[in-house]
């Protein structure tokens, strides 16, 4: 009996995760302009729609510029913050990686307003790409620092140590000791930081000037329900690419860790 | 000339003084151990030679060469750490060659070099091995090949047996003690195992506190310790009160005797006598000549297999004695609570200031 219920549960649980998703792609195959039941017929017109979009590529292109670099700088930083927080005690320790985290629960819009005044009437600059790749390292670096602490704390110190023993410079024992080994945890920053910017919204929203990123660009097409299919598209494209990406960090990860003897404990997936 | 040289080191991690004056002399080719508790500054020290830690005050010179802002890549001693820190990225081969990147020699002349070292400690043939195929005590051997595969002068041993088994350890005490005699090469061992520090080495520091307490020979360390310390960390030693009166010793429980003047530890005064279990002996299972006398009580009993502790109470000493005996086939085992006939030798007798 009880393991009915729970079966129940489990099912709901799954199709409240999934059921929008689910969505996506039948209404991107779906002939009919108006995202509503009951479907038209099977289509692949508005993934062409897509194909000959150059408003809608521009955007694409606009926001992974935005994603890598954003995502590539944040780590950078977490790596030097998670690194130094793991090897050394120094004063105002708590209090600067404390200060580096707070931005995980900033509201995006005070994030947004913020760095759209300092960068309009402080530094009296055109906003443009640059200012959102600017606030997406400030919101992303505390999310590679969480990720990278744990990976930089549960190494040896007496690893890099060895490696200085055995004739290697600071740097080199760095770049062949500790970066190979901390490498599954840059992966998994690195994804969760390109995520985030990926698909950002509110700060974009306010920085982005004339070149929109992907998020807003679709959120402008709303206003227009008659391309709102391209969206359904899109977004099964998409999904699509993240499922591919994540499997494929997964199947980094494990065979990094096997390599390394490690216990699998499950990872980021 | 000494090897290793260091004078009135010091050193201090913010209040704490960790290292208070550390004179000490290693010649070159000798095995050498610091020994002491937990706490004590003895990895500290060790560290201060590989060049991890800095120093405060004083100097230290290898191959009479001053330490001072030398970098661990560019000292003459290589590391054996506690926890290995084999790369888990790397193969065994692979992990041997690390130290053999900056070097000169050409790809083959390093393949033979890492394949001899390989051999040198029993692994040969696991070169291509990962390291967590490999058992706790053959990550210690790549350990070892990693550090001695770049001939340094010295070899640094940050308390590397203690992870093993009891079997494994007793292995690579013997296997340490053969390498060492075979590469010639200057071991300092750190370890707070007095029996290991005994076994293995030529000579050994006991440390207390950031400073040294005495440096000697297992033999000298044993039966004449410096102090009442190093007594008590070394083995077992039963103190009893003592009073000097007309140029006899009066030992509470025992009685009285004439010792020698070496028998005297450091300067006099009221005085405690020290006497290991081995020295005295229960005339019920095995007599012994020329052997005071004394009476007490068996208190308890530990049967060891081979030997037997017991624990004496003598009639006006708080606490009690422990005796030990060596089990003979046919020897006696005396019961609990039975009286007991202790010999002992006044020529065993240390003295120590109270």
């Amino acid at each position: 009996m009880s393991r009915r219920w729970l079966l129940l549960y489990v099912v709901l649980y799954m199709a409240l995760l999934y059921a929008p998703i689910a969505l996506l792609p039948i209404f991107a195959f779906n002939d009919g302009q108006v995202i509503a039941f009951p479907l038209q017929g099977f289509s692949t017109r508005w993934f062409e729609g897509l194909w000959t979009n150059r408003t809608l590529h521009s955007a694409l292109w606009n926001s992974l510029v935005v994603a890598v670099i954003s995502s590539v700088l944040a780590v950078v930083l977490g790596i030097c913050a998670a690194r130094a927080s793991a090897r050394y005690a120094f004063r105002g320790q708590g209090a600067v990686m404390g200060m580096i985290m707070v931005p995980l629960v900033l509201p995006e819009i005070i994030v947004g307003v913020s760095v759209l005044i300092v960068v309009n009437t402080v530094l009296g600059l055109p906003l443009g790409l640059w200012a959102v790749i600017a606030a997406h390292v400030l919101i992303c670096t505390p999310f590679a620092v969480a990720v990278l602490s744990g990976a930089f704390q549960s190494l040896d110190p007496a690893m890099e140590e060895a490696a200085r023993d055995l004739g290697e410079t600071p740097w080199g024992a760095f770049r062949t000791v500790t970066l190979p080994l901390v490498a599954p945890g840059i992966v998994a920053s690195l994804l969760i930081c390109f995520t985030i910017s990926l698909d950002e919204f509110i700060i974009a929203f306010f920085l982005t000037g004339a070149s929109p990123t992907l998020p807003v660009y679709i959120w402008g097409l709303l206003r227009f329900p008659a391309d709102l299919p391209i969206v359904m598209a899109l977004g099964t494209l998409l999904v699509l690419a993240s499922i591919v990406l994540l499997t494929m960090a997964e199947i980094f990860r494990r065979r990094g860790a096997a390599r390394a003897g490690r216990k699998d404990s499950g990872g980021f997936l | 000339m000494s090897l290793i040289d260091l004078s009135g080191v010091q050193k201090w991690y913010g209040e704490y003084h960790a290292l208070r004056g550390i004179d000490l002399q290693i010649a070159a080719g000798e095995f050498f151990s610091l020994l002491g508790p937990s706490g004590c500054g003895k990895t500290t020290l060790l560290r201060t030679i590989a060049g991890f830690e800095g120093i405060d005050a004083g100097t230290l010179r290898i191959d009479g060469l001053d330490m001072r802002g030398v970098t661990p890549d560019r000292r003459p001693t290589n590391m054996v750490f506690q926890s290995y820190a084999i790369f888990p990225h790397l193969t065994v081969a692979q992990n041997v060659a690390y130290g053999l990147r900056r070097t000169a020699d050409g790809r083959e002349e390093k393949a033979r070099r890492v394949g001899e070292a390989l051999e040198m400690v029993g692994l040969g043939g696991y070169g291509g091995r990962r390291p967590h195929e490999l058992s706790g005590g053959q990550r210690q051997r790549v350990a070892l090949a990693r550090a001695l595969v770049l001939r340094p002068k010295v070899l640094l041993l940050d308390e590397p047996l203690s992870a093993l088994d009891r079997k494994m350890r007793e292995t690579m005490q013997s296997e340490l003690r053969r390498l060492q005699r075979q590469v010639g090469i200057t071991f300092i061992l750190v370890t707070h195992d007095q029996e290991e520090a005994l076994i293995m080495s030529d000579r050994v520091a006991v440390m207390f506190e950031g400073a040294i307490a005495q440096v000697a020979s297992p033999q000298a360390l044993y039966s004449r310790p410096a102090d009442r310390r190093v007594a008590d960390f070394l083995g077992a030693m039963n103190f009893l009160p003592a009073e000097v009166r007309d140029g006899r010793v009066e030992i509470a429980g025992l009685g009285a005797c004439e010792v020698e003047p070496e028998q005297v530890i450091g300067a006099g005064g009221m005085a405690e006598a020290g006497m290991r279990p081995e020295a005295m002996t229960m005339l019920d299972v095995q007599p012994g000549e020329g052997l005071r006398e004394a009476a007490g009580t068996i208190a308890d009993r530990a049967y060891y297999g081979d030997m037997t502790y017991y624990m004496v109470e003598l009639p006006g000493v708080p606490g009690h004695v422990t005796v030990s005996m060596k089990n003979r086939p046919g020897s006696a085992v005396l019961d609990v609570g039975a009286p007991a006939r202790i010999g002992w030798d006044p020529r065993a007798v240390l003295l120590f200031p109270a």
